[in-house]
């Protein structure tokens, strides 16, 4: 992965104060520290997401232009386009199946919550490092080896896995019944196999960092959201990916050892199979056990992220930080009782489904609860659109958008007609998709200057935001009406049916605002990589921050803070407080240099900041 | 459309040009010093466009909307077809409000609080009362959805009624199979997999008498109007699903785990074709769940007929053992005379030892190659 060697930022100064000099490899490939393993996460991430997108370009052509020429893409995908440059339907679905698990794994979960919890959480919590630098390592690397059976299964010939991304059985089963359920779903199941390795190895890390390894004075009441939200969704993690892991297995035991999971009944190409006894619908209860609060695992660490972002840029303190954590809690459980919700129509006794719609609309409301203190927030700030910014009100905007035709989908009599249409890609697109896209960008824009020691040109990135921003909705606003015409998803053309025959223009202009908006992403690109070696060099605390991360050195070596870890005495979201000087205290300053803007109950607080400076108890460095 | 398009168009020309002017801007300010006091780059430039992108959002919105309307949720064909759409409508008409006040607010909050030099935010981080109003108040709307959408689904879902007319519906790779009760017994008879073979479809059980009647048929489905259909759905191979949008009917078909649905239907065919102008009317059966290959296109057609044109098309219909009479030999030879019942004259029925053989077989469940 040539990338990662891109990522020499030439200006690591290391803190060598307590190692060998490192060579090359362990700087930067086999590297045991956070915030290298957190930039490895974010560049495959970026890699994943130009293919993942990509993909998506190309059946949006399909679906929109559908008697274009595509012979154009033949020195790509050679075999899998016509000789009269027709997209081949087989590959259509292997299109849609990669693009909906790429993006959903492999950029929303390892690329966000692998990027910012690797980077932020020592940092924003005063560690030199993670819990376990070696696991941390190894969670990269399994990633990095999920990431090649991945890549590798786009070359096979008979294409990789096509099943759809949720790809149930018996479809993904049975080799005989689809071409992407040879060899291409066996990479697959290998690959995610070693994807959730990965995860439950950075997962344990974060959780037992987040707890073990806060500095002093940092009470879980002092956290900053983004850790709030990196530790919950690390919690979903542990719990649900172990499920996906058994789901797995048993759909490679039915695939290989003649086992009878999820087969039963079976009558395919002349022959009936010897599987009974086996339900389908098993492993659909235990895929979206997992998949569900997938959604949220993808969607937590972006919330997190624009809780920050939003405090910082609006210069205010977040609006009810407690409210704030209580609703990702509240949302977390929930995450782990509605995953039938995606089940209304296989047959599931309807008892269950009502049991299920009734928990599925309660997710609303803590949902509701984060938009309004967002807005809040933002209610009588000072409001500086930095990029970062801008993707963060974004955000809200999708996130509540996206989220309330969920309450549609959320209600089975309506999910009847719904179910399996455009309109619910429309919606998880905007929910989950855009709006976690949207915290993986402000999350770059923000800490930037504190992983590369640079700024990203700032114009670049709100023309990035607004070309983006409008191009989600011109793309998943039209998607709605699709869905509510009735179209089917995972349709290669809409020409068999008179009810599909209509629309066509729409799908035409989705397409070009889907291609429009992933043009737009190319902005993003440049600035990236060319403010890494060529941005304007970053001052300590660009955004006026007051979280820990700013306190460290512009770019910070090797345990991260030179000297001791500094203590906290504060939350972080004093901005503007009353009576100080500036409209921002970090989170080192003790209450006794504030006397000025203190309330009485932090007056009291100051005859216990002798005994947090006292506390050394979790420096690794000052142990030998 | 067009002129989505070249609204489109035109909102991204004024962007370009905004972005330009600004690029402008910044290439002067490269040379000023920047001063902590300083602007924030395109501070007022952002706050402005949250504005012209909420005015013209809302009328991209309002516009779009009423231009795709006639093809909103086709013309509903059931009776409960009909309630979910007004549930349907009734929900998004709710949401539409916090959609549309919320976004509100985040657009104006952007431009109204934006960056003021010597303006200091309000520290203001909490108020409960603030935030158990809009804790309960989304509680409360939620209630009343989950309520009326609870009832909707567990009347739909409910048992089908007695007087139901089941047909049975099996999807495969990629067609669909309907399969009748007959006009005799109008019974299904029993099924298994097992006994699937290229003319018997889907694995009629000729051991049980009510399959002698039955009958099936690959590219049409009729049903009565106005009289409860109970659809008794199968999968062979991998998993479809039972579409049919007028009706506003989706059912998975599981391999294994025969799933159901019942609907009224109560437009015919015919009322349809005049109620739309449209002499092509025809309603279709799609597959919803992703099935292979040629799932874009597994497609039966779905005729609804009024009661005595139904009536007329079932007596029409051959039978299983009409079309196929070789499978005779299956039947148990206590059953043979009631299998014979319907079949024409000229048939010989393979009343042999070795029929009788193979009929065992089957049922000790070989399948007939």
């Amino acid at each position: 992965m040539s990338a990662v060697e891109g990522m020499d930022t030439a200006h690591v100064d290391a803190h060598e104060h307590h190692h060998e000099s490192q060579n090359f490899w362990q700087k930067y490939i086999f590297c045991e520290d956070h915030k290298i393993i957190a930039k490895q996460y974010l560049i495959t991430g970026i890699i994943w997401a130009v293919i993942g997108i990509s993909m998506s370009v190309i059946f949006r052509i399909q679906l929109g232009m559908p008697d274009s020429n595509l012979s154009w893409l033949k020195p790509v995908l050679g075999g899998w386009i016509s000789e009269t440059g027709k997209l081949d339907p087989n590959f259509y679905l292997a299109l849609v199946t990669m693009h909906g698990t790429i993006m959903v794994f492999f950029v929303l979960t390892a690329g966000l919550s692998g990027t910012f919890s690797n980077f932020l959480i020592p940092l924003q919590i005063g560690a030199r490092d993670m819990a376990s630098g070696f696991m941390n390592m190894l969670s990269y690397w399994f990633f990095f080896l999920a990431s090649v059976l991945m890549f590798a299964s786009l070359f096979l010939q008979t294409g990789p896995a096509a099943g759809g991304w949720v790809i149930y059985p018996p479809l993904s089963a049975l080799p005989q019944a689809h071409p992407g359920s040879g060899a291409g779903m066996t990479l697959w199941l290998a690959s995610m196999a070693f994807f959730i390795v990965s995860q439950l190895l950075g997962g344990i890390n974060y959780i037992t960092t987040v707890i073990n390894l806060r500095t002093r004075g940092m009470s879980f009441d002092r956290l900053p959201l983004t850790i709030w939200s990196f530790l919950i969704t690390a919690v979903l993690g542990l719990i649900s990916f172990p499920v996906l892991l058994s789901s797995v297995l048993l759909l490679i035991m039915d695939r290989h050892f003649g086992t009878s999971f999820y087969l039963s009944d079976i009558y395919i190409n002349g022959e009936a199979l010897p599987n009974v006894g086996g339900s389908p619908i098993l492993f659909q209860h235990l895929f979206w056990f997992l998949g569900h609060p997938e959604v949220y695992i993808v969607l937590l660490p972006g919330l997190g992220i624009t809780s920050e972002v939003i405090a910082t840029n609006s210069r205010k303190p977040i609006f009810g930080y407690r409210a704030m954590i209580a609703s990702m809690l509240g949302i977390a459980f929930l995450a782990f009782i509605v995953w039938a919700h995606h089940m209304f129509v296989t047959g599931m006794n309807p008892f269950l489904g009502s049991v299920f719609m009734f928990l599925t609309l309660i997710i609303a409301v803590p949902s509701a609860v984060k938009g309004f203190n967002y807005i809040t927030t933002l209610w009588k700030g000072n409001i500086v659109f930095t990029p970062g910014m801008l993707f963060s009100i974004g955000l809200v905007s999708l996130f509540v958008s996206g989220g309330l035709t969920g309450i549609i989908l959320g209600n089975s009599a309506l999910d009847i007609q719904l179910h399996d249409t455009y309109f619910v890609v429309a919606h998880f697109h905007l929910v989950m998709g855009a709006a976690s896209a949207f915290g993986l960008f402000a999350g770059v824009y923000h800490w930037f200057p504190k992983m590369f020691g640079r700024m990203m040109n700032p114009t670049l990135g709100q023309i990035h935001f607004w070309f983006t921003f409008i191009g989600i909705y011109l793309i998943f606003i039209p998607m709605h009406y699709v869905g509510i015409a009735g179209f089917p998803r995972r349709y290669y053309q809409f020409t068999s049916y008179d009810f599909t025959h209509k629309f066509m223009d729409m799908n035409m202009f989705i397409s070009v605002a889907a291609i429009f908006s992933f043009l737009a992403q190319f902005i993003f690109l440049w600035n990236f990589f060319y403010s890494i070696f060529k941005g304007k060099r970053a001052p300590l605390n660009p955004w006026r921050s007051n979280t820990l991360e700013w306190t460290t050195p512009v770019v910070p070596g090797h345990g991260n803070w030179e000297g001791e870890i500094p203590a906290v005495y504060r939350w972080s979201y004093d901005y503007s407080k009353p009576g100080a000087k500036e409209d921002f205290i970090p989170q080192n300053i003790p209450y006794s240099q504030t006397l000025e803007s203190n309330f009485p109950h932090e007056n009291e607080l100051i005859a216990t900041e002798k005994e947090i400076e006292a506390q050394n108890f979790n420096d690794q460095f000052n142990s030998h | 459309m067009y002129y989505i398009i070249a609204l489109v168009a035109l909102v991204f020309v004024v962007l370009t040009g905004v972005v330009i002017s600004r690029l402008q801007d910044v290439i002067k300010s490269v040379k000023k010093e920047e001063s902590e006091d300083a602007e924030p780059s395109g501070n007022k430039v952002n706050g402005a466009l949250f504005i012209i992108v909420l005015v013209l959002g809302t009328i991209a919105i309002v516009w779009s909307y009423l231009h795709a309307r006639e093809f909103f949720l086709p013309e509903a064909s059931s009776v409960h077809g009909r309630r979910t759409d007004d549930l349907f409508w009734f929900s998004m008409g709710i949401l539409t409000i916090p959609f549309a006040v919320v976004n509100f607010l985040i657009f104006f909050f952007a431009w109204k609080y934006q960056y003021k030099k010597d303006h200091r935010a309000s520290f203001y981080p909490d108020n409960h009362k603030l935030e158990l109003i809009w804790t309960i108040i989304p509680a409360i709307v939620m209630a009343l959805l989950v309520f009326t959408g609870w009832k909707a689904w567990s009347d739909i879902t409910s048992e089908a009624p007695r007087d139901a007319e089941v047909i049975e519906i099996t999807g495969k790779q990629f067609n669909w199979i309907v399969r009748y009760g007959g006009v005799n017994d109008n019974k299904l008879g029993n099924y298994n997999y097992k006994l699937i073979d290229a003319q018997n479809e889907v694995g009629i059980d000729l051991s049980d008498e009510n399959s002698f009647d039955d009958f099936q048929n690959p590219t049409e489905m009729h049903i009565p109007v106005g009289r409860p259909v109970l659809l008794k759905i199968r999968a062979r191979d991998v998993l479809h699903s039972v579409f049919i949008p007028h009706m506003r009917v989706k059912m998975d078909a599981v391999p294994g785990m025969p799933t159901k649905f019942w609907f009224v239907a109560d437009k015919t065919t015919a009322d349809m074709q005049a109620e739309l102008n449209d002499p092509n009317f025809k309603y279709e059966i799609a597959c919803t769940e992703i099935c292979g290959q040629g799932h874009f296109s597994m497609k039966i057609n779905l005729v609804v007929d009024d009661e005595a044109s139904y009536k007329k098309w079932c007596s029409e219909q051959q039978t299983f053992l009409q079309t196929y009479p070789e499978y005779l030999a299956k039947v148990p030879d206590n059953l043979k005379a009631k299998a014979m019942k319907g079949l024409p004259e000229t048939t010989e029925a393979p009343a042999d030892s070795s029929a009788t053989a193979s009929a065992a077989g089957v049922s000790a469940g070989s399948s007939i190659r």
